[in-house]
């Protein structure tokens, strides 16, 4: 608002003298105020922008009248990379989309892979993934719901969130031996097993970390600043969102009760038991609550994946498609040239196409990988779950004030490196 | 923030029956890797994806991707795949239609608009023009980008690089020049019936006869 009267303010300097008299006013004047309207530029280096977004704002006033997001500034090419990849190598590239949520990417391209190849998993490296896929859902929320509230000026929870993600990021490397770029499930299992009391220290983190979602809340839910930010703010309804392809918690927010793991179950996700919140408002404020209770039944999926990881293998043992134990090559002549085979030529996976999707923390993710008989995937496709909510932020945020497009953009979760690919 | 009924998924079968039955112009429908998938060309693609989108029996409400895939040894160049949820009915199907360099695609932005965006993705990345979608904008590549980087013809490298210049104060576009050569090694194992060796020609070509399709039978004649 303030920015508001002060550029009117200086309008009124800058214009000529159009004042004009009151009718019939008892000596005073009335000023008539002319406010045109005029593009903003916002980003790409804004840090509300979550990343590289650069947003062109016609306003109206401080009033949005069209947003027009340009994106791309990220391009890495990843799906023509890729292409130059054996199917083994290109894993490494769906940590680097959506850098938040690693091993949910990873996910889907494994399971993608193993459907072309006709295989499936053993049952000890399916609960490993799904473990570690709530675990990542789990570090997505954290750093979304934190930094989101940080856009709207509550700056305790990022400090807070980061110190949780910090104890999880220790749970990646403890597994894959790196805090991010995990590179850890694999077509046919994940990469090594857990090591010697890895389950326990996550079972006692996950007894700790519901304390730590009621603090959250404590500081955000009921927060009067908080509720004035979000709640109306950024409205899609029920046929808004369908149309304009929301997935993941943005359609749950708008009332949909649309959940990949529970609808297309992958893994073993059947298994287990969780509930699905649903919003009723699809505002922002919903779109955090959701979030709010999707940490809570993760954390409740994580206590079941420990309880029912079974012993066995993490991968298939058929060495054509799954690399031979260490101590293995030590003394088996075969051993070492299916090593060899694999990490020079890798598979040839059947000609074919599938599209295979999975419920990462932001949505549906997809990948749609066609296959020509060789050992390079021939095109991959990948589905970005911020593509169709970054396009929806025109319809959301026409006639609300430019703050309020900060606030959406936050409660959209967006993150650059898996739009722009 | 109850525990809502997601509706169990029908069995493939239902699926493609309905799908049979609904469509107009009975356009062809397969099943791969459990997936349903209708063979369409672009006449008739409006009129298709309205029935997949109202039709009471298919309701598939959202469009969840649109993305290209270059041939270049066909005549009809591309295909365009459309990849379609139903979250009432819990059903995807995937739409693939067949279509030449330089010819349109009708625009299915006015049935679902998210299609805009992946349109102009699919007119970024390949050069694949859809008809009646209001922003045909390049979407990924940079500002005045020229060509089409996911073309099979389109060098990994691109042909321009870009460095801020510290003399002229601005971004400058440069051939790109590389300090070591582009590597691709082709691991292709001769017995994996793939390539052909010198004196093997005839071998070769009778065990290509036997397979049908080349590509579709060296995993299997692995190992």
């Amino acid at each position: 608002m303030v920015d508001t009267m002060a550029h009117e303010a200086m309008r009124d300097r800058d214009r000529m003298e159009t004042d004009v008299p009151e009718l019939g006013g008892a000596g005073g004047t009335r000023r008539t105020v002319e406010i045109d309207s005029h593009a903003i530029n916002f980003g790409p280096q804004h840090p509300a922008a979550h990343g590289v977004l650069r947003l062109i704002l016609e306003m109206d006033g401080e009033v949005v009248e069209r947003a027009d997001p340009h994106i791309g500034l990220l391009h890495r090419g990843t799906e023509k990379l890729i292409e130059y990849k054996t199917y083994m190598q290109a894993l490494p590239y769906f940590d680097r989309l959506d850098y938040v949520s690693p091993m949910c990417q990873e996910h889907a391209y494994a399971l993608a892979v193993e459907k072309l190849l006709g295989v499936t998993a053993p049952p000890r490296a399916q609960w490993i993934r799904v473990l570690f896929a709530e675990i990542t859902r789990v570090l997505n929320h954290l750093l979304n719901l934190t930094t989101y509230a940080l856009d709207v000026g509550a700056l305790t929870p990022v400090l807070w969130g980061h110190e949780e993600r910090e104890k999880l990021m220790e749970f990646h490397e403890a597994v894959s031996g790196a805090r991010l770029h995990a590179n850890y499930f694999r077509p046919g299992g994940v990469a090594k097993d857990l090591p010697a009391g890895l389950a326990e220290r996550i079972a006692a983190w996950a007894d700790t970390f519901p304390k730590f979602i009621d603090d959250l809340e404590s500081v955000l839910t009921e927060n009067r600043i908080w509720k004035q930010r979000t709640v109306d703010i950024g409205i899609a309804t029920r046929e808004e969102a369908l149309a304009w392809g929301f997935s993941g918690p943005c359609l749950r927010a708008s009332g949909v009760p649309w959940d990949l793991r529970r609808a297309q179950p992958y893994d073993t996700y059947a298994e287990v038991e969780f509930d699905v919140p649903v919003g009723r408002n699809g505002d922002c404020y919903d779109r955090y609550l959701v979030r709010v209770q999707e940490l809570r039944e993760s954390v409740k999926i994580i206590r079941q994946a420990l309880a029912k990881l079974p012993p066995g293998p993490i991968k298939l043992t058929d060495h054509k498609i799954a690399p031979p134990h260490r101590a293995e090559m030590k003394r088996s002549m075969e051993a070492l040239i299916h090593h060899f085979k694999l990490y020079t030529e890798g598979y040839h996976v059947p000609a074919g196409a599938t599209y295979t999707v999975v419920e990462t923390p932001k949505g549906e993710f997809g990948v749609y990988l066609v296959a020509d008989g060789t050992n390079k995937p021939y095109r991959c496709k990948i589905r970005p779950t911020g593509f169709s909510h970054l396009q929806a932020i025109e319809m959301l945020s026409r006639r609300h004030m430019l703050a309020d497009a900060v606030a959406i953009i936050g409660s959209l979760d967006i993150v650059f490196g898996e739009i722009d690919r | 923030m109850a525990d809502p009924s997601v509706p169990a998924p029908p069995g493939p079968p239902a699926l493609v029956s309905a799908l049979a039955t609904a469509l107009p112009g009975s356009p062809s429908v397969r099943m791969e890797h459990g997936e349903a998938v209708i063979d369409a060309s672009p006449e008739g693609l409006p009129a298709l994806m309205l029935t997949l989108r109202d039709d009471p029996r298919l309701r598939f409400e959202q469009v969840m991707d649109i993305c290209g895939v270059d041939w270049p040894a066909r005549p009809q160049r591309f295909d365009v795949v459309y990849n379609l949820l139903s979250v009432s009915l819990n059903h995807r199907v995937r739409v693939v239609v067949p279509v030449a360099d330089g010819a349109p695609v009708p625009s299915v932005s006015d049935i679902w608009p998210c299609a805009v965006w992946w349109e102009r993705e699919a007119w970024d990345l390949f050069g694949i023009v859809f008809d009646g979608n209001p922003d045909m904008r390049r979407i990924l590549t940079d500002y005045g980008f020229d060509g089409h980087p996911l073309r099979k013809d389109f060098p990994l490298t691109g042909y321009v690089e870009v460095r801020y210049d510290e003399d002229r104060k601005q971004v400058v576009y440069e051939p790109v020049k590389l300090t070591q050569d582009f590597r691709t090694f082709d691991f292709l194992s001769p017995w994996e019936a793939l390539t052909t060796l010198p004196g093997d020609e005839k071998v070769h070509a009778a065990r290509l006869a036997d397979a049908g399709a080349p590509a579709a039978k060296p995993a299997e004649l692995k190992g």
